[in-house]
């Protein structure tokens, strides 16, 4: 991504409630992490959605290429195993 | 003069500081240096216009004919206006309107941390969750001051001039008279003595990291506690009270 | 990769769209689907940041506390919105700046409603009411639109824009049960801003150069027209039920068609004010441009500040 010469962009998470994960939200630009945390407050949670913040520079995220997301995604796919529907439990059995 | 006379010119004071002070700001909303910052200066404007609606119900509950917040906001004359000449300020460049708040901010921690004991318990509530934004607002007129001092040349020359500037009315924050006697002598409200020495530190602690260097101009101004206000006073006022001069006893 | 050629990706990539996959940043795009979707992000984005100018005009007018608080919040939910959007565009490689930048220089488009001016607190009802109602139209649909992150954001300033519309009704509504002047002022503003709110739906569908295209790719899911017609059918009751009265002598409700008949929209004018040419375009843009202006020392300080404290940090 060209960046000018103006402030880096910051990927920016937040964790709506104790309990949950951060979820990305948006990016936004900062000169530093300090004012990213404050812009990011500023701007994602003006409706008090958040109760933590993380911000990471942008150009610091490696992402897979989607190009492989067959042998990447695709095995986890077929091992239906991990799913717990794939096993039978009598009818009757509860809390299970 | 009664605790309650007094206590309700104290709260004006209180109101008109948040009010004139989010006034401005108010003027920057859309004009921002960056998007960002933009609205972060508008969260500030809200907090302060916030603030005021809070102090200046409760004073206008206080005074002799009772009156609500938006008569006392828009409806007084400007010599009735008790705010600091600092906060009626013209917002300038961006570095004079952060000095501006941070001289304020500074001031207002403080002073909002001791009313947190006031013998008042409404008046502890209201600063209570103003120190909250306060907290908030100091933090960010601070790191800008020292983001600017400590920049470019061409930054640290602009904030070393605001300060020149505006240091000058900050010394009216810490104003008092017979109504801050009595108040004080009540448990309501702290006086400047115990106020002083903490906004000095913080300014003198922040200067440093800015690299920026204290006036040797030691000029005070005051007036606008009593009423007495600089000529931008009489513009701002015009603009805010258009309407309610305008269409008078309307609601909107 | 290497091996798929341009015609099999483009396949893949309209199953995708077909199929109501969302494309996300990295997927392999047609670039004129990026030009485009950058196009209307843009565009949009630009659109929240220079609509700011004309409410913000009121802002410190407002006449009573709690109407100058709601205004500062509205405002600067847009630019918010923005925000959002700059942000969406950037995932495509459009660096904020430079889009910026486009916009200062009267190459980038914005809506042109925002070219009109605010002249009364009336026009604060005005805009929230029909500009921020017909946003929503314009809006809604795109919270499905195909590109991820533009849906995403969409659907972040759709939930915003809930209360700028109800914000605005308010303050008509009270206009309208208030004095004669305040009833005045509300239907003043009703006359001025009711064509520029149809004309924000933009040009009709017989003249609109990207809208064929956008529908097929699912950037755009409704055409102008279809929107333009809501936009009245929900809107029209709602003046009559304040005692306001829409400015068009063709208005007519369409029993056969169960919809609203009206009159022709004036497309000189839209064009006239969408090629610069608008009572407020210069104003609006100078004073974006002044913002930016004015404000780059402070960016490059900022900037110089924070190298500093890294070189220290890594000396
Ligand atoms: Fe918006
Ligand atoms: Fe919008
Ligand atoms: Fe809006």
């Amino acid at each position: 991504m060209s960046e000018s010469k103006g402030w880096p962009l910051w990927e920016v998470f937040v964790r709506s409630k104790q309990g949950l994960n951060h979820k990305h939200v948006g990016s936004l630009r900062a000169s530093d992490a300090t004012m990213a945390i404050k812009n990011a407050r500023d701007v994602y949670t003006r409706r008090a959605e958040g109760i933590s913040i993380w911000v990471v520079p942008s150009n610091n995220i490696t992402a897979s290429d989607p190009s492989e997301e067959d042998s990447l995604f695709e095995p986890s796919q077929t091992k239906v195993y991990r799913h717990p529907t794939f096993y039978d439990v009598p009818d009757g059995i509860s809390h299970m | 003069m009664t605790k309650q006379e007094a206590l309700h010119i104290y709260l004006l004071r209180m109101g008109d500081d948040s009010l004139i002070l989010g006034q401005r700001l108010s003027q920057l909303c859309g004009h921002g240096p960056i998007l960002e910052e933009d609205i972060a200066l508008t969260n500030v404007a809200l907090d302060l216009i916030g603030q005021a609606t809070l102090f200046l119900e409760y004073s206008g509950e206080l005074a002799e004919q009772p009156k609500t917040n938006d008569e006392l906001a828009y409806l007084r004359l400007e010599k009735e206006y008790v705010n600091a000449i600092l906060v009626e300020q013209p917002n300038g460049h961006f570095g004079d309107t952060i000095l501006r708040q941070f001289l304020f901010d500074a001031y207002r921690k403080p002073l909002l941390e001791k009313l947190l004991d006031s013998n008042d318990e409404r008046l502890a509530g209201i600063a209570e969750k103003s120190l909250k934004e306060t907290k908030y607002h100091l933090r960010h007129s601070s790191e800008w001051v020292i983001r600017l001092g400590d920049g470019t040349e061409e930054s640290h020359e602009r904030i070393q001039n605001s300060l020149e500037s505006l240091l000058r009315y900050a010394h009216e924050l810490f104003f008092e008279n017979e109504v801050d006697k009595l108040l004080i002598a009540e448990g309501i409200v702290p006086s400047a003595e115990s106020i002083f020495p903490i906004w000095e530190k913080t300014l003198n602690d922040v200067l440093k990291e800015a690299t920026l260097t204290l006036p040797k101009n030691n000029w005070k101004f005051q007036g606008g506690r009593e009423g007495r206000h600089s000529e931008h006073m009489g513009y701002l006022l015009a603009e805010m009270q258009y309407m309610q001069r305008t269409y008078p006893n309307m609601e909107w | 990769m290497k091996d798929l050629n341009i015609s099999k990706l483009e396949a893949i990539f309209q199953q995708k769209i077909d199929d109501d996959v969302k494309i996300e940043p990295n997927d392999w795009m047609p670039d004129a689907y990026r030009k485009s979707l950058i196009r209307q992000i843009s565009q949009h984005a630009h659109s929240e940041v220079v609509g700011m100018l004309p409410e913000g005009n009121w802002i410190t007018r407002a006449p009573n506390l709690r109407r100058k608080a709601v205004l500062l919040a509205k405002v600067q939910d847009e630019a918010g919105h923005g925000l959002y959007l700059y942000s969406a565009a950037e995932t495509l490689g459009a660096d904020r700046e430079k889009t910026i930048d486009d916009l200062h220089s009267g190459k980038a488009k914005y809506s042109s409603i925002f070219n009109y001016p605010t002249l009364t607190w009336a026009d604060m009802g005005a805009i929230g009411w029909l500009v921020d109602g017909a946003a929503i139209m314009n809006q809604v649909p795109l919270c499905r639109c195909s590109y991820g992150p533009y849906a995403r954001a969409m659907i972040r300033v759709c939930k915003e824009e809930s209360f700028h519309q109800r914000q605005g009704f308010e303050v008509i509504n009270k206009l309208a049960e208030g004095t004669i002047e305040q009833k005045e002022m509300a239907q003043d503003a009703l006359n001025r801003f009711w064509w520029p709110a149809l004309m924000m739906f933009g040009p009709s569908d017989d003249d609109s150069s990207h809208t064929e295209q956008s529908m097929r790719w699912k950037i755009k899911r409704n055409t102008n027209d279809e929107l333009r017609q809501m936009f009245v059918d929900v809107t029209v009751p709602q003046a009559e039920s304040i005692g306001l009265k829409v400015p068009d002598p063709h208005l007519k409700w369409n029993e056969e068609k169960e919809c609203y008949d009206f009159g022709p929209i004036d497309w000189d004018e839209f064009w006239q004010v969408v090629g610069g040419n608008g009572p407020c375009n210069k104003e609006r843009v100078d004073a974006r441009r002044k913002a930016k202006e004015d404000g780059k020392w402070v960016v490059e300080a900022a900037m110089a500040f924070a190298n500093k404290r890294n070189a220290k940090k890594t000396a």
